[in-house]
């Protein structure tokens, strides 16, 4: 465990909690982290795992950046219209902490690229934008055993948990079994969001990254967190294993990945 | 009365409120009850076979009551049952 001078610099104010010190520091430096999105949630988990000295941080997403997702995405700047995604994130990331090593995949996830996506990683963070990825990512983490953030925003409210079904713990369908059926609910790009609210949902998925890296606390592994932004309240509600999970439970009905064509919310 | 929160994209049906105050025993009551006085919201809570949604969780205080005894589950005064459904913004 040999820090530089930096390096004992740059993260001295965490490396000062006895609860992190420099073992907590070293489990940092060797953490493989994949956020999946560079968008609302993406951009600030993204960086502030970097900040903090992820050693490996992987970042996905095939879109291009855009004036529109400026108000809330704050890995990109106003320069970078037109620039992939990724490449501008990595850009950002890499000036923050050149001590991370990036890996930019300029793609979408889908269930031909996820498993060898998740394949190099420990953790997942999903900062996707639809139920179809969602449900993909959490069923691509419980086929590969990987440690999965999901957080989701929608208006005015935030989700978040912590999905381990690799260690007997519930996954995303005994919360939620099935997206919406297409139709049913409107277009992603029609429901507003506060760029804050992204923000506050982001920084609380890196912060839980954080402490499964370092084992700290307690993890939202049992529970759904939910935010109201405009009650501004934060409430916690039971998250059990469900035994008529379509996933995870006894008698599975999904045994491999399918992609579903659905929208954003009801 | 109980409690009831209403999720973001159901409040276009409770003039926009968060919190309603409706009166029953059981959560199937409840819903029932919410529907009457909120036109749409039961058949946005429920699919055509009346069962809860799939992508819809409903809890009374803090559990979800596929753990308790569904929409069974019965009220009591103080009691709060939120409707909490899948939300999937992200970018």
């Amino acid at each position: 465990m040999e820090f530089t001078e930096s390096q004992i610099q740059r993260y001295s104010r965490q490396i000062i909690l006895s609860e992190v010190g420099g073992k907590g520091q070293k489990k940092l430096q060797d953490a493989k982290i994949l956020v999946i999105g560079a968008g609302g949630l993406g951009s600030p988990a993204a960086l502030y795992l970097a900040a903090a000295g992820i050693g490996t941080l992987g970042l996905t997403d095939g879109d291009v950046v855009d004036l529109s997702n400026l108000q809330r995405q704050i890995l990109h700047t106003t320069d970078r219209i037109g620039v992939p995604k990724v490449e501008s994130g990595g850009t950002l990331l890499a000036a923050l902490n050149p001590e991370t090593t990036l890996k930019l995949y300029p793609d979408h996830v889908s269930a031909t690229n996820i498993l060898s996506l998740l394949e190099a990683y420990d953790i997942v963070l999903d900062g996707s934008d639809n139920f179809s990825t969602r449900f993909l990512i959490n069923d691509a983490c419980f086929f590969a055993k990987k440690t999965l953030i999901s957080g989701s925003i929608f208006r005015f409210e935030g989700q978040l948990a912590t999905i381990k079904p690799h260690e007997g713990l519930p996954c995303y369908r005994c919360l939620y079994p099935e997206p919406p059926p297409a139709g049913l609910v409107p277009n992603c790009q029609e429901a507003g969001v506060l760029g804050a609210l992204a923000g506050t949902i982001g920084v609380l998925q890196a912060n839980e990254a954080i402490k499964e890296v370092l084992g700290l606390g307690e993890s939202l592994a049992k529970h759904l967190l939910l935010y109201d932004a405009l009650d501004m309240t934060f409430r916690k509600v039971g998250r059990p294993k469900s035994p008529d999970c379509p996933l995870c439970g006894p008698h599975p009905t999904i045994t491999k990945l399918v992609e579903q064509e659905v929208s954003c919310s009801i | 009365m109980i409690k009831v929160r209403i999720p973001t994209p159901l409040r276009p049906m409770t003039e926009g409120k968060s919190e309603v105050e409706i009166a029953g025993n059981t959560v199937s009551e409840i819903i029932d009850n919410l529907g009457s006085a909120h036109p749409g919201i039961k058949e946005r809570v429920y699919d055509e076979k009346g069962e809860v949604r799939r992508f819809i969780n409903i809890y009374v205080n803090e559990e979800d009551i596929r753990f308790l005894t569904g929409k069974d589950t019965p009220l009591k005064d103080g009691d709060e049952v939120s409707i909490i459904p899948a939300i999937a913004g992200g970018a």
